[in-house]
């Protein structure tokens, strides 16, 4: 089991059902900290399981408006501009398409996320669960990643630091001036929550939820395979 | 110079701006008066406000070739008439292999496309380009103060508005005047966070040429982007740490932490770059992170 705790000035996880007008859950998805473990370290051959996210912060909002666009680079033109045969632009123009959006964010948000991986069957010869071990405490330890994690939006991005444990996976505290934060003392029933995509069929990837409630600022994730896990 | 080397090396940045008499980034949702958080008074600017402005200044500098931008501020009337044209180009088969050759095509034309990434769609979920360079909310390092002012205008828009003055007989006189508004931040000093994975770099072909053009891009842009609205903004401080690798050295957050920014005397308000006094805590560098402060 690994343990890291992240933290942000804002973050946004958004709900699936209000992504117009975008809504965060209260709390990280399971996703979104797959996410920045695999930020951290991802290979084909290892698949990360989240355990238990620590809420260790209390949960504040701000709304936000922006100006977005709302087009999408259009395959169709980039391959007509590349075959020479339409025009050589297909620019967006946004006075066209802007949209204006609302967003309501969470802000100074702070969790210590427990996962762990297993090994999948593209791992090859030469891959083994040490070896992977090894680079994610060495990575983590370090601040090294592939690209900054991020709360859920990448203009969210999440400051990462790890948290060694004991054997019974408790937080070790090896900081004498700096005291470990404790979960929230909140209990809240969160609602069924998006706990991730199955991508088990690339081309179209379905939502999965889950029954989320946090036990005194404490929410554990159920393994992706059990039965708690809707499809 | 001109690489076309993809960058090698992590970069996490410190971008300092500020405004004086001028709104930085509206707030939609109040009436464009400037973004503040409500719980503490500090002032936002949001991470698309600046890449627009990269993106203009981008668009405004750079003639070459692979520099032109996909998200385009102005209409451009041709495109209307082009769109017409666009119904008889024949529909290209969409397999992988050509989305992926596409998706090439279009970061090496569009510098936005290869630095900011965009969404493309092809109905797959694959279907994004993640650029290296990421950016984050700018937060003012005082609470603003927003000033409103009310301002008229001279002229009317409507010919009905035109009236002859029954007194004295004057024609084309207006009674009802416009009145407008106008917000300002009297003064304000904003602190952003940036960060450019190489990984990604490396997917989308953002050389250290294009690098070098993100850094004349921070450091000029708001010279470019004067208007009514603006008042004075500048850049104040870029600094910039170099991992030696592409994964890198040390956590972004304790990099940031070694740029401290003080007010010099709490008890004024503060209304120039000079109340502050920007410390750089070069001993506590760590190994195998360069730095360098870029204006």
């Amino acid at each position: 089991m690994f343990c890291i705790e992240v933290w942000g000035d804002y973050a946004l996880f958004t709900r699936p059902e209000m992504k117009v007008e975008r809504v965060s859950y209260p709390v990280i998805t399971p996703s979104a900290c797959r996410a920045i473990f695999e930020a951290i370290l991802w290979k084909p051959a290892i698949e990360w399981q989240i355990k238990k996210i620590e809420v260790l912060n209390p949960i504040k909002w701000l709304s936000v408006r922006r100006n977005e666009v709302g087009a999408k680079l259009s395959i169709r033109n980039a391959q007509s501009m590349m075959s020479g045969k339409g025009k050589g632009d297909y620019s967006i123009v946004i006075d066209d398409n802007r949209q204006q959006r609302a967003s309501l964010l969470l802000k100074e948000v702070h969790y210590r996320i427990y996962a762990d991986f297993k090994m999948t069957d593209q791992a090859g010869q030469a891959d083994n669960r040490i070896k992977f071990e090894k680079m994610f405490e060495r990575r983590a330890k370090k601040g090294q990643c592939f690209y900054q994690p991020y709360l859920g939006c990448r203009e969210f991005s999440a400051n990462f630091e790890l948290i060694e444990l004991e054997e019974n996976n408790v937080p070790r505290n090896f900081d004498s001036e700096k005291e470990l934060l404790v979960p929230i003392p909140d209990s809240q029933d969160l609602g069924y929550m998006l706990y991730d995509l199955d991508f088990s069929c690339v081309e179209d990837p379905q939502s999965m939820f889950f029954h989320a409630k946090m036990d005194k600022g404490v929410i554990t994730i159920p393994d992706r395979s059990s039965s708690e896990v809707k499809r | 110079m001109t690489t076309t080397n993809t960058i090698e090396k992590r970069y996490d940045f410190v971008y300092l701006f500020d405004v004086q008499d001028g709104n930085p980034n509206g707030d939609p949702d109040a009436g464009n008066m400037p973004r503040v958080d409500p719980e503490t008074g500090m002032g936002l600017v949001t991470d698309v406000a600046l890449k627009r402005k990269v993106r203009n200044f981008v668009q405004m500098t750079q003639e070459e070739a692979g520099y032109d931008i996909f998200i385009k501020e102005r209409g451009v009337l041709n495109n209307l008439i082009d769109e017409a044209y666009d119904q008889e180009v024949v529909k290209a088969k969409s397999g992988a292999d050509k989305i992926d050759q596409a998706r090439q095509f279009m970061c090496k034309k569009y510098y936005d496309v290869r630095t900011f990434g965009a969404v493309m769609s092809t109905g797959k979920n694959a279907g994004q380009v993640r650029g290296p360079v990421q950016l984050t909310f700018s937060r003012s390092l005082d609470p603003i103060i927003t000033l409103e002012h009310s301002i008229t205008r001279m002229a009317v828009a409507n010919e009905k508005d035109i009236k002859i003055n029954e007194s004295t007989g004057e024609k084309s006189y207006t009674e009802n005047r416009t009145m407008g508004r106008k917000y300002t931040v009297p003064y304000a000093l904003y602190r952003c966070h940036g960060f450019i994975s190489a990984h990604f770099a490396n997917d989308t072909g953002f050389t250290e040429t294009d690098l070098e053009v993100f850094w004349q891009a921070l450091i000029n842009m708001f010279d470019h982007d004067h208007s009514a609205a603006r008042g004075q903004m500048n850049a104040r401080g870029l600094y910039v740490f170099e991992h030696d690798n592409k994964l890198g050295n040390a956590p972004a957050h304790k990099l940031f932490d070694l740029i401290k920014i003080e007010v010099n005397d709490a008890s004024k308000p503060i209304r120039a770059f000079t109340d502050y006094t920007v410390s750089i805590n070069e001993d506590g560098l760590p190994e195998g992170v360069k730095f360098d402060s870029k204006i």
